[in-house]
């Protein structure tokens, strides 16, 4: 099958800072993909080069088997949600989500229509007189959702549209875009630094650092066998266990990664694991995070609320399960 | 040891005034700060509203009044005649020849501006930006005069302009110009033609700026979302930018506009013997001594743009703002 967006050693450099270095991804149609990483990782240059805002410097990116270099944004069949929306300020919220028809030569019946009824697949319908200025964060990304959808596009483009949303707002946004998806079978790309969102979202995640890509799998690929520390420190961050400590339980001199609720406290002096001390607790509702110092080596363990724990400053004792250590790709 | 240090500070929670008249107007205009606002706005006020507003209105008045043509006095009595004479055709045709240099003056300011405009708002950086402000600047640094002066030389018949176009075999092409009537006469600096050029060579950068100041509150990322959904660099002009500069063009164009409406020098220096509104004005109340007509003729520029006003804002011109 014919990938939705392909990139074969795609590179972008600003001078001498290289954006996005030598990308290799396949996109499939269909899917939701999610680029992860922080920022200035390349994420969002690799979807200006999708959107056509950036072109490469070297190496060749296809659309639908189609090359894309040299096609101005224009002539793409891609639609952008922006991270801060971009609405027209000058036009009415119909008029917004008709542009892109507008510019295409549809008829003004037909258009408001489309529009119209874009507007009620983002749950906003009869709000097409207002002006962008008029309405709430959230309503004004569901406007941007519209006016990208209202094109029909072959790849739909999201820049972190989440990003300026309170969190309640926000789990809501991701329930809908996930639904909005499956429903509508458009291939998504999304860009989030969240990583939360990336794997509660995304059917694979692709994890940028450096204008590289680290990792690319599904959501629990990417959690459960992180293949490089960064991965491992950026999706949830596990612990990551330098050589010496995994030879120890592995007997591969490798570097590890342990995710935090593996981790088991016990009390000091009890059977055989590893001794450690309790720095600090974090409470966050319906887990507890605690920092541990084992022998100079820095560990965090989630535990659910509500467990007995020692108190700051005691020795405990940490077990985890031999499984659940996962040894990566980086040799020690 | 520094929480030490911090604990240690022996200064009270709440710190005594300043003391002195100084310190006790601070806290007051502190706690009221319409008063201040007041009191930095009366004198400007003051001067609007009687030496500005005031004369003005004086001037409304003079234009209600007439003059005796035969003891040149003027009589202080309400009568319309004096604006019945601006319908008469030298007067009209004064008026027209005005109205259309001014619109003429201010599209091809406009026009001229735009580009101008977007690349600094858009493209120039640092050094770049500072550059482009010296540059439309600079001209305003000198006198209104010499400009006009240095114009007159280089659009004479023996000047630069004449020279470097002879040089270029392109000479035809000024001289057919020349023979066109109206725009035409016999050397650029006694025919319109001139007139205009040096028009929108002295009001642009009073169309140049309020355009840059327009583009540059226009989010780059409009551009890029309307090439986005489709619009090909045509259309996102005609659709997004224009109309997000449109306030600042109609400012530029009150500038441009009214400036014309107003100039006696330019078309006196330059140009033909044909009068703009600005001389008629002079003339009126210089030599002929007929202030009410004076006074009426510089109504209709007030009025002129009374009605732009009015027709930009219908238009939505203020509607991005």
């Amino acid at each position: 099958m014919t990938p939705a967006v392909s990139f074969a050693k795609v590179s972008r450099h600003f001078g001498s800072v290289r954006a996005v270095d030598m990308v290799d991804l396949d996109i499939v149609p269909g899917e939701f993909f999610a680029m992860l990483g922080p920022s200035g990782s390349g994420k969002t240059t690799c979807l200006r080069l999708i959107a056509g805002f950036e072109q490469p410097t070297s190496g060749s990116i296809s659309i639908f088997g189609e090359r894309a270099e040299g096609v101005p944004p224009y002539r793409r069949n891609v639609n952008t949600v922006f991270q801060d929306y971009a609405l027209f300020p000058h036009l009415n919220v119909l008029d917004n989500v008709a542009y892109g028809l507008m510019v295409k030569g549809v008829g003004k019946a037909e258009r408001h229509k489309a529009a119209e009824e874009a507007l009620s697949l983002v749950r906003l319908p009869g709000y097409g007189a207002r002006r962008p200025g008029q309405l709430s964060g959230g309503q004004r990304q569901r406007v941007a959702l519209a006016r990208a959808l209202v094109n029909q596009p072959k790849v739909l483009l999201l820049d972190e549209p989440l990003g300026a949303l309170d969190l309640k707002l926000r789990e809501n946004m991701q329930e809908e875009l996930k639904s909005l998806q499956k429903a509508l079978g458009i291939t998504f790309v999304f860009v989030t630094h969240d990583q939360g969102e990336a794997l509660s979202m995304a059917d694979r995640v692709a994890v940028f650092n450096d204008g590289k890509v680290m990792q690319i799998g599904t959501p629990e690929d990417i959690y459960q066998r992180p293949k490089t520390r960064f991965v491992a420190d950026f999706v949830g961050s596990s612990n990551v266990l330098p050589p010496d400590f995994v030879q120890r339980y592995s007997g591969q001199h490798r570097w590890g990664s342990l995710r935090p609720e593996s981790i088991r406290i016990g009390r000091a002096a009890k059977g055989d694991g590893v001794a450690a001390r309790l720095v600090s607790t974090n409470y966050l509702g319906a887990t507890t995070r605690l920092a541990l110092d084992a022998d100079g080596l820095r560990l965090h363990a989630i535990v659910p609320a509500g467990a007995k724990l020692p108190r700051e400053g005691e020795a405990v004792m940490l077990t985890f399960n031999r499984e659940h250590l996962h040894l990566m790709d980086e040799p020690g | 040891m520094t929480i030490a240090v911090l604990n240690s500070n022996p200064a009270p929670a709440i710190l005594p005034g300043s003391g002195g008249m100084r310190g006790a107007l601070s806290d007051v205009f502190w706690r009221k700060p319409k008063l201040l606002l007041l009191l930095m706005l009366l004198p400007p006020v003051l001067w609007l509203g009687i030496v500005y507003i005031g004369s003005l209105f004086a001037l409304l008045l003079q234009s209600f009044f007439s003059i005796d043509e035969f003891s040149g006095l003027i009589n202080r009595e309400f009568t319309l005649k004096t604006y019945g004479d601006l319908l008469q055709a030298a007067n009209l045709d004064i008026i027209l020849r005005t109205v259309t240099m001014a619109a003429l003056v201010t599209l091809a300011s406009a026009v001229i501006a735009f580009p101008i405009a977007y690349y600094a708002a858009r493209y120039a950086r640092g050094r770049w930006k500072a550059l482009f402000y010296l540059g439309i600047m600079l001209p305003l640094w000198s006198s209104y005069l010499v400009k006009i002066y240095a114009w007159k030389l280089i659009l004479a018949k023996e000047g630069i302009l004449t020279w470097l176009l002879a040089k270029l075999h392109l000479l035809w092409l000024v001289d057919g110009w020349l023979l066109l009537p109206i725009v035409g006469g016999n050397s650029l600096s006694v025919s319109s033609t001139g007139t205009f050029i040096v028009f929108v060579y002295v009001w642009l950068p009073f169309m140049i700026l309020p355009v840059q100041a327009a583009l540059e509150r226009v989010p780059g990322n409009l551009v890029e979302a309307s090439s986005d959904l489709g619009a090909s660099p045509g259309q996102t002009f005609r659709n997004v930018l224009f109309p997000l500069a449109l306030p600042g063009i109609v400012a530029g164009s009150i500038f441009t506009f009214s400036l014309t409406l107003g100039d006696y020098i330019i078309p006196q220096i330059i140009g033909t013997s044909r009068l703009f509104i600005g001389q008629a004005v002079y003339s009126q109340q210089g030599t002929a001594g007929n202030i009410p007509l004076a006074a009426a003729f510089t109504v209709v520029p007030i009025v002129i743009m009374g009605f732009y006003l009015w027709g930009a804002k219908r238009m939505g011109a203020f509607d991005a703002l």
